[in-house]
């Protein structure tokens, strides 16, 4: 017999699957569940996007495209980003798409890291980085951001985890799970260090997009210094509602692209065909739809943000993507506990803050990529489930 | 449109509470721009969105095609309101096209509705011509499936 897990890879042996799956597999298997644990929009991709992959499928354009994606899609993709977030990217040397934002971080982390070389990561944050960071050999630091400061890495709290061996830092805002953002103010105090460190940066701007209040996105490569030393990673599913498409790219140093697309090559080739069609589409004619979508978000952010303030789940304002972040330490029970509890006693599905680090202790992501009507019924449960505890 | 009547056509029985949060108002405002729009009859009424089918109630509808002469001094309108006046007459509207009003009509059996077309709608001055087509399923009323809610088919990442 063959002892497969002993032939396994041994940092894949120490990854655990994916923890935010776990409540979800549970809901699955239950009756009458409701469900704001899902991390993707509710809205279905605009129909003039989808109409254009449909057209390009109907010419037959079914083969490979170049390495990079399409030079077209390039060239529209750093108009966008200059409309945006005013920041000039060279289309031909400094712009890869990739099959969605997960692919480009981890080519991101693969191209940069050595074995041994730390890679400091703010958390709460999503779930990829640590390991993909482990499977490079690199070694994770983690730096844990506080509710106070709604979860935005701080310019000492970064200083204070920078060694010799430090070479990337991660900035994962508008950040999952928190809905905490870094506006130009936090993006400029913290560049100051990394500056003065010379580190690289990965700002997976995922979200960026879904920035509510005026001011909007602020990309970390808009900073001063910092277009030099910054990966930008983006991609179409969070803003244009392209989750299933698999569509992302990556901005930065004609160098360092360079050498992503070099691995991108071998182990992609290239990023799916219709979907970079449907993406010129989108960044062509989508930004009405963008507006509309965040417009939707924003109202029920603002009700579920007010409802659970109401209710003693204290959240602070959270400027970015579709999550809120409550505190849970008024019903006494750990994050998992609760998530249990709920799930069992209310049938509603959130995620444990823990999923996202240790620090997210006390707290559990909430998602509001869901109906008015889907939302109120869940907050509904949730009140009753806070007054059943609070009491003992 | 304005965000207000947005968020009621999509459910009217939102509180006005519940309006203010979202769009960053006093409950006072949304209460006022709601008095306002009524006053102005711009909301007519606020209705629940009912499944007769499943709510059993015995109930038939038909779209019904109207051609009239029109009248010299009163065009469609006095027809039109002679027709709207009936409690049957769910909708009544002007159209472009091979016919001038179309009709939707609700009872309790297509035989009453037969009865009405014949008795009623028909006989009135200036009415050339009808045609009765009877609703057999409703498959969507006023923006919303009425086939059950969709499945959330997303996968939690």
């Amino acid at each position: 017999m063959i002892d497969y897990q002993s032939r396994l890879n041994r940092e894949i042996q120490i990854i655990k699957p994916s923890p935010i799956r776990k409540f979800f597999d549970i809901a699955n298997e239950m009756e009458d569940v409701i469900s704001l644990s899902i991390g993707e929009p509710d809205f279905s991709t605009p129909w003039h996007i989808r109409q254009e992959g449909i057209r390009q499928l109907d010419k037959g354009r079914t083969h490979y495209s170049p390495n990079r994606g399409f030079l077209d899609l390039r060239k529209e993709l750093c108009a966008w980003f200059l409309r945006h977030y005013g920041v000039e990217y060279n289309p031909e040397k400094e712009c890869l798409v990739t099959v969605g934002g997960s692919e480009a971080i981890d080519l991101c982390i693969r191209t940069l890291i050595n074995p041994g070389d730390e890679v400091l990561i703010p958390e709460p944050s999503y779930v990829c980085y640590v390991p993909m960071t482990e499977m490079a050999e690199g070694i994770p630091v983690i730096i844990e951001t506080k509710a106070e400061n709604h979860f935005r890495l701080t310019a000492d709290e970064l200083l204070r985890k920078i060694t010799p061996k430090t070479k990337l830092l991660i900035l994962p805002y508008p950040n999952n799970p928190t809905g905490g953002v870094m506006r130009r103010e936090h993006l400029e105090e913290i560049a100051k260090v990394i500056i003065e460190n010379d580190l690289l940066v990965l700002s997976d701007e995922i979200y960026g997009e879904l920035t509510y209040g005026k001011a909007g996105h602020c990309s970390l490569a808009s900073i001063p210094g910092m277009r030099e030393r910054t990966i930008v990673v983006n991609g179409f599913s969070k803003a244009f509602a392209m989750t299933g498409w698999r569509l992302g790219y990556a901005m930065g140093p004609a160098e360092i692209l360079a050498a992503m697309t070099k691995l991108h090559q071998y182990v992609i080739m290239s990023a799916p065909t219709p979907a970079q069609y449907a993406a010129i589409e989108a960044l062509r004619n989508g930004d009405p739809d963008i507006t509309y979508m965040r417009e939707q978000y924003d109202m029920r952010r603002r009700l579920i943000v007010s409802e659970l303030n109401r209710m003693g789940l204290t959240c602070f304002d959270p400027e970015g993507a579709f999550y809120v972040f409550p505190s849970i330490q008024k019903t006494g029970l750990t994050s998992d506990d609760f998530c249990e509890k709920l799930i069992y006693e209310e049938h509603v599905a959130v995620v444990p803050g823990t999923a996202f680090g240790a620090c997210g202790e006390g707290f559990v992501r909430i998602s509001y990529s869901y109906s008015i009507k889907h939302i109120t019924e869940a907050l509904r449960r949730i009140e009753r489930f806070v007054k059943k505890y609070e009491k003992l | 449109m304005e965000r207000t009547l947005q968020l009621l056509q999509e459910n009217a029985r939102l509180s006005n509470e519940q309006i203010a949060v979202m769009l960053g108002k006093t409950t006072e405002e949304v209460a006022a721009t709601l008095d306002a729009y009524e006053k102005a009859g711009v909301i007519c009424g606020y209705k629940p969105l009912i499944n007769y089918e499943k709510a059993q109630v015995a109930r038939a509808s038909a779209l019904i095609e109207l051609r009239v002469t029109p009248r010299k001094d009163t065009g469609f309108d006095a027809i039109a309101e002679h027709i709207m006046a009936f409690d049957e007459v769910e909708s009544l509207y002007l159209m472009s096209g091979s016919y001038d009003l179309a009709v939707t009509v609700n009872a309790k059996t297509m035989q009453d509705i037969a009865v009405f077309v014949a008795r009623r709608l028909a006989p009135i001055d200036g009415v050339l011509s009808t045609a009765t087509h009877f609703i057999l399923h409703r498959y969507k009323e006023a923006g919303v499936s009425l086939q059950g809610e969709e499945v959330d088919e997303r996968e939690g990442q």
